[in-house]
């Protein structure tokens, strides 16, 4: 009974409200458009019985614009996912190797930004951008450039919008392994003549790659359906899907096109989703295993705490 | 070798996000070209109306989600930690983790369709005209709270040693007393880091609010956004000031309050 009592408030909850919503999310994006409020006809009435329409999916089958806009939200996260991880492995392998009471402070550095707000920092990226901006000044201070670059609104901006959002999500899982790996096998390569790059490449780098590839999906996932970063940052031309869904919803008012855009870009990611959870799982069973089995010396025990 | 990435990685974090709050001292009108030091951007904000009026909604909005969120997640993390084996575990295992996962489109445009089905039956029912603003934008806040506080109190209720527990019920306690002098204050740290985390998501948060929101329910984010599109203005500037000041004195209390918790935790363990 008691139990019952807890299970029941969250249970009702998230069937009410994520359940239910996705639930509707599909039927619509099986809908016909109409004129009126709300802005379709449900596909299913008592009085008409069936009157949904495979239309919107078709579309975004055939319509260049909206496969396009998907390709292009793929690739962007890709690349995203891809550059942060670059810059998230220098900064883990700092932390992980930095003296036992750095790294707490040394994690709460990187995932502090997270606490100045998302569009602040969007804004400071507008301000420095801009032709008349800061990073302009120096180019143009330092003699590399003649004149102002068109910084602001291109692809280049956008990148860099994204890995200053993203980037602390892909340090937190990397950082998390590299403290879990055993490092005794590293030095035992390096006793045996190993060069320092050659122990990152053969040994530290394979170790790390399911933290590598969770790093890579907590970026990915979000990213591919990024609407702010590409609508502030981003050219005109970069119609991503959030983008498209947002313009579909907001501007043109066909509510079952933009359902569909969202149902398609989560059959999309439901793939990269069930990865990651089972890396996730496969992590956190490994954290709680006895530190027996984990590493040799005491304080590897405590290593993954650090990051509770 | 190892600290030039690592110095490296946290200018690139750091850097925008400092000048963005120096340049808010700047006299001059446009972002990002010094003009002497001034306070004039300050009292720009604090006699914005529309801004002030903005920032207050967001603040009760984040508040009442995240006080629901630490309630609902709390009870969530207790399930997944604790109730073992139940029918339909697999299905609330999902909901709960869907709100970290989704994307923030699809999260907004389907709790809007939600409202809207759910509009037209009351209309329909009972002949209720309801609208949307800050409730629903509330409502939605505090589902995605719930999925992140259920984390953190399940990774904390599945970290606590099972012998304190244990002691106190071999010592006569019942139940409730055991959960009460026992689990929660151990959990509070879990609770208090998932009310922060959830109010500082509400408070963050311009896509789900854009689209579950309605006229009378614009969120700070949202004004921001707006203005953000026609480009940076030192008022924006700050503002993230005094938001950089207000989370880490926030982050200082809560580090404080943690510290102090996760002592006893680790004494008493």
């Amino acid at each position: 009974m008691r139990r019952f009592l807890v299970l029941l408030p969250p249970f009702a909850w998230l069937l009410a409200l994520v359940a239910a919503p996705v639930a509707i999310l599909a039927g619509i994006a099986l809908s016909q458009g109409a004129p009126g409020v709300p802005p379709f006809l449900p596909p299913v009435s008592l009085a008409a019985g069936w009157q949904g329409t495979l239309e919107n999916i078709l579309t975004l089958v055939q319509d260049g614009y909206y496969a396009g806009s998907f390709l292009r939200s793929l690739v962007v996260a890709g690349v995203s996912a891809a550059l942060c991880l670059g810059l998230a492995y220098p900064v883990a392998l700092g932390i992980a190797a930095a003296r036992e009471g750095w790294r707490v402070p040394l994690l709460a550095m990187v995932l502090l930004p997270f606490w100045t707000g998302f569009l602040p920092r969007l804004g400071a990226w507008i301000g420095l951008l801009r032709d008349g901006g800061w990073v302009n000044g120096v180019l143009t201070g330092l003699g590399v450039t003649a004149g102002p670059l068109p910084l602001l609104y291109s692809d280049a901006a956008m990148y860099l919008g994204m890995v200053h959002a993203y980037l602390p999500f892909a340090v937190l899982p990397l950082t998390a392994t590299l403290l879990r790996r055993d490092l005794a096998v590293e030095e035992a390569a390096a006793d045996l003549g190993a060069s320092p790059w050659v122990v990152f490449r053969t040994v530290t780098l394979p170790l790390s790659l399911p933290g590598a590839a969770a790093a890579f999906l907590l970026v990915f996932i979000p990213a591919a359906g990024e609407f702010v970063i590409p609508e502030l940052l981003g050219p005109p031309e970069a119609l991503l899907v959030g983008r498209v869904l947002w313009a579909e919803f907001f501007q043109n008012r066909d509510w079952p096109l933009a359902a569909a855009l969202a149902v398609a870009l989560l059959v999309l990611l439901i793939a990269p989703i069930r990865l990651f959870q089972r890396l996730d799982e496969g992590g956190s069973r490994r954290g709680a295993s006895p530190p027996s089995r984990v590493g040799g010396t005491a304080a590897d025990g405590r290593r993954p705490g650090v990051l509770r | 070798m190892r600290r030039i990435g690592l110095v490296l990685g946290l200018a690139f974090l750091w850097l925008p996000i400092l000048l963005l709050v120096g340049y808010a001292f700047s006299a001059d009108r446009i972002p990002f070209q010094w003009g002497g030091f001034s306070l004039r951007w300050f009292r720009a904000l604090a006699a914005n109306g529309r801004m002030l009026e903005a920032a207050w909604l967001s603040l009760r909005i984040a508040a009442g989600a995240a006080t629901l969120a630490v309630l609902l997640g709390g009870m969530a993390g207790w399930v997944l930690a604790r109730h073992g084996r139940f029918r339909g575990r697999a299905l609330f295992g999902a909901l709960a983790g869907a709100p970290l996962v989704l994307p923030e489109v699809v999260t907004g445009l389907s709790l809007l369709l939600l409202f809207v089905v759910l509009q037209g039956a009351a209309e329909a029912a009972f002949g209720w005209q309801l609208g949307r603003g800050a409730t629903t934008v509330l409502l939605a806040h505090a589902t995605l709270g719930l999925a992140y506080v259920a984390v953190v109190v399940q990774a904390r209720l599945a970290g606590l040693d099972p012998a304190l527990e244990e002691a106190a019920a071999d010592l006569g306690a019942a139940p409730f007393t055991v959960f009460r002098t026992v689990t929660l204050p151990l959990i509070a740290p879990a609770l208090v880091a998932g009310w922060l985390l959830a109010f500082t998501l509400s408070l963050d948060d311009v896509v789900v609010a854009s689209f579950v929101s309605g006229p009378a329910g614009t969120t700070l984010p949202m004004l921001v956004f707006s203005q953000l599109r026609v480009g940076l203005t030192p008022e924006i500037n700050a503002l993230a000031a005094v938001i950089l000041a207000l989370a880490g004195l926030l982050l200082g209390l809560a580090a404080v309050i943690l510290g102090r918790n996760g002592r006893g935790g680790a004494r008493a363990g």
